[in-house]
């Protein structure tokens, strides 16, 4: 049995790896983009689900956490060149002007700072709770936001960065995705992830079992950040230009849309709702544009689809307060199950 | 020598005196109540103990060890295990796991098993709903639930919070009797605390009467049981 679920997941992979290699062939660079930018989207869905939804650790820092991945991941992968052109205003600090490194190593660099900033930030903030700890995270997202905007020889400021590097391509998007998804799938279903829904579930509870609150808050906090930072290095080469206006409130209410929709505390959820809101908000682009319905012409309205994911985010909270999977994943057993083969027997039963 | 020992603990409250010079002790296989009506403090006297609250002055000490400083959640490796008030189920997990969450700080993988097993004839409705959601089950079962979770870190020391707390009058009877019993067969020191001061005092060697955050009565339980005023107060005799 073990062996045949194995066998499946192999196959599965294969067929996403197929999958993408067919879509890389055949599609345009338009729906491309639509495509890498769902497999980020489930990388950071994944990211904050890690926090929101299995520690149930209200953040709304995740903006901030992308923004310090985006950046360092652009100024390690833009050519000195190229770097010259953009620090016009006041040129690039030192040793960053000529530093560069692989686009895998930069996205890790990336990667880990933000999980360092995330630590910092985590370390005083995880002492607050519910709506406070929102307050808090959403504080510091825009202090980094405003930090970047200032640090005119390391960021460019305002001005943002052009003419990154375009290394993204469905490969590495895809290839993230599923590292993400395997990663913190393994992590869920360890010890670790035990101690995080417990500590989701009641707190007290949660510590009177010999789990340090403190520890394991931050440890979810930390790899959520790093996971973000990742995220927000391959957006940032997958637009090839960045700003700190890129990074406010709305990036994050995006990522929260999406675990909200997909269900806090399900990883098939967030990949599902992940494809759903980014195919979604292209789809949906006609909104904005002027529309002839009969004789009457509506003038385009700007962010009219935004509306539409507004109403579903309230219809969502109000009847379907789960999301599409609640705490549920897709598993094989469950697939079984449902098509009658084998029936669900675990644990408890004497053998 | 006393397993459990608790010297002058006061909690304070935001200059508010909640307890006040708490003094108790534990010796190795009893069981000990701790009762008193509503609004006596007796879970935040618990709380003080199991250091889930921050205790200002006051210490406790295990062993014979100073644990006054310890952080609460390394105080289960030590050997001291707590049934929280109001049972403290992790409502979306289901019986098994939050079977398994009891023994989080063990890494005997067979061991836990043969415990879970244990666990499970121990109060055999478990076994029945083990696949099913916490959330789900009745207030005894949760109890069930809760008590055995706690079992599984193997403690030393069994901390109750109200055990018979909304529960129905057969319900009540079977947790006592499954208290006396883990004190019997498991030799476990178990901490009661109770607002059913008639049950308490018949299940428990020794008893504490707390009021307003003040221990006023201490004893064995047999004496207290024929004392005049814990009758009419508590007993309703």
């Amino acid at each position: 049995m073990k062996q045949k679920k194995t066998l499946l997941t192999v196959i599965a992979i294969l067929v996403l790896f197929l999958g993408v290699f067919w879509a890389d062939q055949t599609l345009d660079s338009y729906k491309m983009r639509i495509l890498n930018l769902c497999a980020i989207y489930v990388v950071l869905g994944l990211s904050m689900n890690l926090i929101n939804g299995f520690t149930g650790l209200f953040s709304l820092g995740h903006a901030g956490f992308m923004a310090v991945g985006a950046y360092t991941t652009a100024i390690l992968t833009m050519p000195d060149v190229v770097k010259g052109q953009n620090f016009f205003m006041v040129p690039m600090m030192k040793p960053l002007d000529t530093m560069h490194v692989p686009f895998f190593l930069a996205l890790l660099i990336g990667g880990i700072f933000a999980g360092v900033v995330g630590y910092l930030i985590g370390a005083p903030a995880l002492r607050l709770r519910g709506d406070y700890l929102a307050i808090a995270t959403l504080g510091f997202a825009e202090i980094i936001r405003v930090v970047f905007t200032n640090l005119q020889s390391i960021t460019n400021g305002a001005l943002g960065l052009k003419g990154i590097p375009e290394s993204s391509n469905i490969w590495w998007t895809f290839g993230v995705a599923m590292v993400t998804v395997l990663f913190i799938g393994s992590l869920i279903n360890s010890s670790y992830g035990r101690a995080f829904k417990a500590i989701r579930e009641d707190e007290i509870a949660a510590e009177s079992m010999g789990i340090s609150l403190f520890k394991h808050k931050v440890l979810a906090f930390t790899i959520g950040a790093f996971f973000a930072g990742v995220g927000g290095g391959l957006l940032g080469s997958l637009m090839g230009t960045i700003d700190p206006l890129m990074f406010r409130f709305f990036l994050t209410f995006n990522i929260l849309l999406i675990i909200i929709l997909g269900g806090m505390g399900s990883i098939t959820g967030t990949i599902i709702s992940a494809f759903i809101i980014t195919i979604g908000t292209e789809a949906l682009r006609f909104l904005d544009e002027s529309m002839t319905i009969g004789n009457l012409v509506i003038p385009g309205i700007s962010g009219l689809r935004m509306v539409v994911f507004s109403a579903l985010l309230m219809i969502v909270v109000l009847f379907f307060n789960r999301g599409i999977m609640g705490t549920n994943e897709f598993t094989w057993d469950r697939l079984f199950a449902k098509f009658g083969k084998k029936p669900l027997v675990k644990g408890g039963n004497k053998q | 020598m006393n397993l459990l020992k608790v010297e002058n603990v006061s909690m304070i409250f935001g200059g508010l005196t909640a307890v006040k010079d708490f003094n108790l002790n534990l010796n190795q296989g009893e069981i000990v109540a701790l009762i008193g009506p509503n609004g006596a403090e007796k879970t935040t006297s618990m709380l003080a103990v199991s250091g889930i609250l921050k205790r200002n002055p006051g210490s406790v000490y295990f062993e014979g060890e100073d644990i006054s400083s310890t952080e609460a959640h390394k105080l289960v490796k030590s050997g001291i295990s707590q049934v929280p008030e109001g049972r403290g189920i992790f409502p979306n997990l289901t019986v098994l796991e939050n079977l398994s969450l009891g023994a989080y700080l063990r890494n005997d993988r067979e061991q836990i098993k043969k415990d879970r097993d244990w666990a499970m004839d121990l109060f055999p409705r478990l076994r029945e709903r083990s696949g099913q959601i916490a959330g789900t089950l009745s207030g005894g079962e949760l109890q069930m639930l809760s008590i055995a979770r706690s079992l599984m870190a193997r403690p030393k020391v069994l901390l109750m919070d109200e055990p018979s707390m909304g529960l129905a009058p057969i319900v009540v009877e079977e947790i006592f009797r499954i208290i006396k019993y883990l004190n019997k067969e498991n030799n476990t020191t178990i901490l009661l605390v109770e607002q059913n001061a008639l049950m308490a005092l018949l299940v428990s060697n020794r008893a504490y009467v707390l009021e307003v955050g003040t221990i006023i009565n201490e004893g064995p339980s047999q004496d207290l049981r024929k004392d005049e005023a814990i009758q009419k107060a508590y007993l309703g005799i």
